[in-house]
């Protein structure tokens, strides 16, 4: 049985994490609110975009040609995986569920008889994936440095996925990582982004008749790279305010069962204490009998 | 009093503005044009340039560089990847956007080398326009 000395520095020890963990929520909480700003803020560009890119894929998606971003290369052999995870831990199953559903398709696509590349963005994903899919590992984006992600982080990642797009090193790529539903939900999602998918438009969009300055087709080539960096952009935010979700709620319990901790050392404790009372008492008064 | 539209200029990070314009001129990737009211439908990649806005309360302009103009009967949207006040334009900013400019004039493919070698002269021309 522990002493009373040990119990009252576990108790203390207890209590220096739990602030640490109630720390750790309130600053997740704040960063959260700043990650759901940045998202909310880019989504009427995103939004506009994929409707505009949406309508001219629906026009000029049916030719023969039509940019290999929006038709694919004919083939699905070789396929890219873009595994997008946090920088940081501590922020509950958030890296390891994205990190999950990853390797699933990594699997399920071996399985097929399909090659698989990797490209993992955050350091946290980068760990798990290599150690379990080694040989498709081909290049990690690091963003330790980058304090706010920024559309710039968006468009060098999308740079080096179009450079190994156009060098013929994948035929299909996939973007993994965790959409935001509120702060204890975050749901790994896989999305398509090379060939370009689109939600079908029905609305004014595709009703219009546009003039296009210059062709349509020399529109689209110019924005399909650029819709690329828009949805990595999106999912970059959207990963964003999971991973500080996902930190706060992870924190949150922390904080809690620390609390449900202390109060069952302090039980002990008090215990143990009587304890010792008692059995003095029973000294003193024995004793004293004796005499 | 002349007629409005509603105009929205949208970059990435943030809404830049979205306010009643009479008047909207958009550097067009095949030359300058100024969309009013009642414009015909029309979609235009943008070259970097000055984004002029006339409105009831006096004309705004902003430094723009890739993206597009979205021109429909419910106005003018512009979506650009980078939009920043002519006011607020550094040389630090220009410097960046060249620098970027020409690095992709170096690894560009044959077929492109063109299209990024005349981004590069339309930022010269915009920073030499702003005089930063």
């Amino acid at each position: 049985m522990p002493s009373l000395k040990d119990l009252k520095n576990r108790i203390q020890s207890v209590k220096n994490t739990r602030k640490i963990t109630k720390a750790m929520q309130m600053v997740a909480a704040a960063k959260l609110r700043r990650a759901q700003d940045a998202a909310e803020a880019s989504r009427p560009y995103t939004e506009r975009f994929n409707a505009v890119l949406g309508g001219l894929a629906a026009s000029v998606g049916g030719s023969d040609t039509a940019p290999k971003l929006l038709s694919g290369t004919g083939s699905d052999q070789t396929h890219l995986l873009v595994v997008m995870t946090a920088e940081r831990g501590l922020c509950g199953g958030f890296n390891s569920n994205i990190a999950k559903l990853a390797r699933a398709k990594a699997l399920e696509l071996k399985a097929a008889g399909k090659t698989v590349k990797v490209l993992t963005v955050g350091k946290k994903g980068r760990d798990s994936i290599k150690r379990e899919l080694g040989d498709a590992f081909i290049g990690h984006v690091d963003l330790t440095e980058v304090k706010r992600v920024g559309y710039d982080n968006a468009q060098d990642i999308a740079r080096d996925i179009l450079a190994r797009f156009d060098g013929g090193e994948f035929d299909v790529a996939t973007i993994f990582f965790a959409k935001f539903v509120n702060v204890v939900s975050q749901i790994p999602t896989a999305q398509q982004i090379i060939p370009a998918t689109f939600e079908a438009e029905e609305d004014a969009g595709a009703s219009t008749l546009y003039d296009y300055e210059p062709s349509e087709e020399a529109i689209l080539a110019d924005l399909l790279p650029r819709g690329v960096a828009t949805q990595i952009f999106a999912a970059l935010l959207e990963n964003g305010a999971s991973e500080q979700g996902a930190r706060m709620s992870a924190m949150d319990n922390a904080t809690r069962n620390a609390g449900e901790m202390i109060d069952k050392l302090t039980i002990e404790f008090n215990r143990s204490r009587q304890a010792v009372i008692t059995s003095e008492l029973i000294e003193i008064i024995s004793g004293a009998e004796a005499l | 009093m002349a007629q409005t539209m509603q105009f929205d200029l949208v970059s990435p990070e943030r809404a830049l503005a979205s306010m009643q314009a009479s008047a909207v001129q958009i550097p067009g990737a095949d030359g300058d044009m100024t969309a009013m009211p009642d414009h015909a439908p029309t979609i235009t990649t943008l070259r970097p340039g000055v984004l002029t806005v006339e409105g009831p309360d006096g004309s705004q302009s902003y430094a723009v560089t890739g993206g597009f103009a979205d021109i429909n009967a419910q106005g003018t949207s512009v979506l650009a990847e980078k939009a920043i006040p002519t006011a607020d334009v550094t040389a630090a900013d220009m410097d960046a956007l060249i620098t970027t400019a020409k690095e992709a004039v170096e690894t560009a493919s044959a077929d492109l080398k063109d299209v990024a070698a005349k981004n590069v002269a339309d930022l010269e021309a915009l920073r030499s326009l702003l005089n930063v």
